[in-house]
């Protein structure tokens, strides 16, 4: 909060929800999560250096339902990062700025991430099924 | 007439009011570029981990290339999150020293992720 209260313009109260938004909020959202996400990062490679018992417990947390569901929310922020971050070098390219084209590539990136999700975890599932 | 109300040495030096001129926005865009390949072959390796044993899982982390691969993708992920948290807290800690707290924690946290990752990958691959 701002420390003398300042006059300020309308904001997501007053907009009607659009992708063109939703893109972008979630491309912070999902960075701000993905940052949270280098902890388990950081703790997994202290564990596989430190030996088999520390790493046993990192793999029992992320085969538990908690560790599983922060897993598949990590899965979905890097591939929706991934996508909506190649929307963005390509912007800066200087392309995709006509309205249509940027309300079609933030749908590619929305529905590209999740199918990308649901391939790696159908990857998890067929390795643990053939295993 | 500079209608900018510069000095053209200010113009040519292109630092702006922040003195740091474009540095962070190409940072950001070049470790932005590294991370697609490197998140790619970062989801390739976790998904070979995850069907192996400890042992095995140790030894294909410290195989030379998949070691490098791997100081490189920590290095750059930790180098884009502070740059991105940056932006982040730059847009909505309006108070200055909440403001300047949260950008050095965050600097401070992102190096000591870093320096714990590179240290436990270089343990892992320069032997038991």
């Amino acid at each position: 909060m701002p420390a003398n209260a300042r006059p300020l313009s309308p904001h997501l109260s007053i907009y009607r929800w659009q992708i063109q938004m939703v893109t972008s909020i979630l491309h912070r959202a999902t960075g701000i999560a993905l940052a949270a996400g280098t902890i388990l990062l950081v703790v997994a490679l202290l564990a596989l250096a430190s030996g088999p018992d520390a790493y046993g417990k990192v793999a029992a947390f992320c085969g538990s339902w908690l560790g599983m569901l922060l897993l598949v929310g990590w899965t979905w922020s890097l591939a929706y990062h991934l996508l909506n971050g190649i929307r963005h070098l390509w912007q800066d390219l200087g392309y995709g700025y006509l309205p249509a084209q940027f309300v079609r590539n933030g749908w590619i990136v929305s529905i590209g991430s999740l199918i990308l999700t649901a391939l790696v975890w159908a990857c998890v599932f067929a390795q643990r099924g053939g295993a | 007439m500079n209608a900018r109300l510069r000095s053209p040495l200010k113009n040519a030096l292109g630092l702006g009011s922040a003195r740091a001129g474009s540095h962070h926005f190409v940072v950001q865009r070049l470790t932005a570029a590294a991370l697609v390949l490197l998140g790619l072959w970062f989801v390739w390796i976790v998904l070979e981990l995850l069907h192996l044993d400890y042992a095995g899982a140790h030894a294909l982390v410290a195989q030379p290339c998949n070691a490098v691969l791997l100081l490189a993708f920590v290095t750059a992920v930790f180098w884009h999150a502070q740059l991105g948290l940056q932006v982040v807290i730059e847009d909505y800690v309006h108070t200055r020293g909440s403001q300047l707290l949260l950008q050095v924690a965050v600097k401070f946290l992102c190096f000591i992720g870093a320096a714990a990752s590179v240290l436990a990958i270089l343990k892992i691959a320069l032997g038991r």
